[in-house]
């Protein structure tokens, strides 16, 4: 089959010719680059990549295809995908589908053959900026015209369209096969917790509901007093994309949960929340941190590699001054990757513990917040 | 080892830094390896150790089917060992085998041939930190010794989901063994079919896949392992790239790295040139490319055997479909040709012919 011609274009003017896979047509975003060397389909389908186009640093994309269990929403979320070589055969027991007829079946456009290398050199130095790939604008000043029209992805708020419209709840566990750490004997006592869902990816609920949670997914805009109704043991803020501090509505709830003592966990956007909650502030990455070898802790401490994927980060000293105690720092270039608060029972973390894609280090604090939730219930109905 | 356990280090003092006498005993004795897998839920082969010809036979007829595979105990690169495809290659294996173990001892086990093999280079510090330096997948599968086999940097054809399953198992086996600082690579088969994961070995020490892994990645593994030895941990230890970002991480990389083993059977007269379970490769070359095309006809091309990549540099006469589907059979140091012709003969990717 021949290749059709694809244009990529960035918002500084910069051209890239090379040829389209999955769907034709024209796609805008902010132009991201991803570093793992695996689970190009997990990255695809986390709605935290929604309003971006993603471009893979490994070189080798759709070598396992596509199959059904390592979706992490029930689409495709990115705007686009930029790749340097992309298989149409792929070579994997799980594989349903290639990459590219997944994508064509989803109407997203992709571009391969480019120089990723040199993309990814350009954001890193100018920083992350938008773009437009297509395979029907193949004149690079009309489309640079389409680029600058588009609006920027600085106070965005994204996330009440990446959350479910309505309620949920959720039971799935991750499946035996692929469990790794939790005890699937120990789930008692059930716990409740209400998920808001910002764009949450699958693989948290699962990794919830294998602790002994039984979930319920709300709507990111839902107010906190509808949410103590539902009497959760504990509530968590789910990741996300865009600007956390266009997430008023998100924000303010979650500093009503705070007032009302509520324990909670959050996740790449949720953690954002939780701090501009509590007081802090955000800013906006040069070019972010979306990768799956990412160091965290505390110097000197024990080391976890971690999965990430965020554009924006709390402001360390605004988190200080603010009473909020930071338990974790990226050990790459000392931001913020955990905060705790000293009187209230809440934590959260800038990066994934869900992985999917990623190492499992940090799956602990599953653990940790289902175990916070069964101590306060002991506490709350005494055993005679 | 024989120092250690003469007492020798213990008369003078010295003290075994790394990997202590009992991890190199867990890590390297089939027995207490497969003991230790055990405990921590690690699926192993299922295989029986022998001293005699007779336990030999015995485990054999246990496990039930041909082919099976013989490691000598204890020898470097396998010598003496094999793979037997019936009864009398079985007898003459198993003998050689007993011969060239320094404690006469052989593993007998069910042969998985055809699996995917892959190795992953693990490193921990003493605040048991572990980070994985480089996935390698093995472009021959199981039946062929890794130091005879084409490799692939990182690993080609496993999801994350895979990748994380055998990257836990890594981190698991290197804490039960016990390699308190420095380097392992650990090797594992998956089944191509269904996705079963066997561990084949672990070896607690810098090995010829660490310095591929090395060089592919830009961790200096030798040298850092020598670092942790003396009490350094990961996070304090500078990214040898960057300089400012810590040895605590895992590299990821932008391109694909390709290593292609070189034979000189012409040399050794009277031996065979097919590619078993013992190695056989004398020399190596390795290239980097931003494709996985690239790296390969880079890497072939300089293997300096007159050839200028993978076929596109002369005319060739195809030999007959007969004689391409054995040479896909039998894997022997031509078999990326055999490959070539088939395509050129019209044969299509799938399951190999058997």
């Amino acid at each position: 089959m021949a290749k059709p011609p694809a244009l990529l274009v960035l918002a500084d003017g910069t051209v890239y010719r090379g040829y389209g896979f999955g769907a034709g047509g024209t796609a805008l975003g902010e132009v991201v680059f991803n570093t793992g060397m695996t689970g190009y389909q997990e990255v695809l389908t986390d709605p935290s990549y929604r309003g971006q186009l993603v471009a893979f640093t490994y070189p080798e994309l759709g070598n396992t295809g596509v199959n059904p269990e390592d979706e992490e929403s029930a689409k495709p979320q990115v705007s686009g995908a930029i790749a340097r070589n992309v298989t149409a055969q792929p070579s994997n027991w799980r594989s349903r589908q290639s990459l590219p007829d997944y994508l064509r079946a989803h109407h997203i456009p992709g571009i391969a053959g480019i120089d990723t290398r040199a993309l990814t050199r350009k954001i890193r130095s100018l920083g992350a900026m938008n773009g437009a790939i297509s395979t029907e604008i193949l004149d690079p000043a009309t489309l640079l015209a389409r680029v600058q029209a588009a609006p920027s992805m600085e106070g965005l708020n994204l996330a009440n369209a990446a959350g479910t419209d309505r309620p949920y709840e959720w039971q799935e566990p991750t499946p035996t096969n692929w469990e790794f750490v939790a005890d699937p004997t120990a789930q008692e006592p059930k716990v409740t917790v209400v998920a808001i869902d910002f764009g949450v990816k699958r693989n948290i609920l699962r990794r919830l509901a294998s602790y002994g949670c039984r979930i319920v997914v709300v709507p990111p805009t839902t107010p906190a007093a509808d949410i103590l109704a539902l009497h959760p043991d504990g509530i968590f803020l789910s990741n996300g994309p865009g600007d956390p501090a266009a997430v008023t509505e998100g924000i303010a709830t979650v500093r009503d949960l705070m007032a009302a003592a509520k324990p909670m966990f959050g996740i790449c956007l949720g953690h954002q929340i939780l701090g501009l909650a509590a007081g802090g502030s955000t800013f906006k990455l040069k070019f972010g941190h979306r990768g799956l070898n990412q160091p965290a802790g505390q110097p000197g401490g024990r080391v976890e590699i971690t999965s990430q994927n965020h554009g924006f980060a709390l402001d360390a000293d605004s988190l200080t001054q603010a009473g909020v105690t930071i338990t974790h720092v990226n050990l790459n270039d000392r931001t913020v990757a955990g905060l705790a608060h000293p009187t209230l029972p809440l934590f959260s973390v800038q990066y994934h513990p869900e992985a999917s894609p990623g190492p499992h280090d940090a799956d602990y604090l599953f653990a940790k917040f289902v175990g916070l939730l069964r101590d306060r219930q002991a506490v709350a109905i005494p055993k005679n | 080892m024989a120092l250690a356990k003469s007492g020798v280090l213990a008369k003078f003092n010295v003290e075994l830094i790394g990997a202590k006498l009992e991890a190199i005993e867990k890590a390297e004795d089939r027995k207490l390896f497969k003991e230790a897998m055990e405990r921590i839920g690690v699926a192993v082969c299922p295989s029986g150790l022998a001293n005699t010809m007779a336990e030999a036979r015995a485990i054999a007829t246990e496990i039930g089917s041909y082919p099976l595979i013989i490691r000598p105990a204890f020898t470097l690169g396998g010598t003496g060992g094999g793979i037997a495809y019936n009864q009398e290659e079985f007898e003459q294996i198993a003998a050689s085998g007993l011969d060239a173990s320094p404690n006469s001892q052989i593993l007998v086990e069910k042969s998985l041939i055809g699996w995917k093999e892959f190795e992953l280079e693990v490193m921990r510090d003493l605040n048991d930190n572990v980070v994985i330096v480089c996935s390698i997948e093995n472009f021959d599968p199981m039946g062929v010794h890794t130091g005879d086999s084409i490799t692939v940097a990182p690993a080609q054809t496993l999801t994350d989901k895979e990748y994380q399953r055998l990257r836990d198992q890594s981190i698991a086996i290197i804490r039960e063994i016990g390699v308190e600082t420095g380097g392992s690579n650990i090797q594992f088969a998956v089944n191509p079919e269904n996705g079963d994961v066997i561990v084949i070995e672990m070896n607690p020490r810098v090995s010829r896949s660490s310095a591929l892994a090395s060089k592919a990645t830009g961790f200096p593994i030798a040298k850092f392992a020598a670092k942790l030895a003396v009490g350094y941990t990961l996070d304090e230890i500078a990214n040898d790239i960057t300089k400012k970002t810590p040895a605590s991480f895992e590299p990821t990389i932008d391109y694909v790295v390709t290593k292609i083993p070189r034979f000189a059977f012409e040399k050794f007269p009277g031996s065979e040139p097919v590619l078993t379970t013992q190695m056989k490769s004398v020399g190596e070359a390795m290239a980097i490319g931003r494709t996985f095309q690239e790296s390969f006809q880079k890497a072939l091309r300089s293997l300096e055997i007159g050839r200028f990549g993978f076929g596109g540099d002369r005319d060739e006469e195809l030999p007959s479909l007969e004689q391409i589907k054995k040479n896909l059979r039998i894997p022997t140091p031509e078999r990326v040709w055999a490959i070539r012709h088939g395509f050129l003969a019209g044969l299509s990717v799938g399951r190999s012919p058997s």
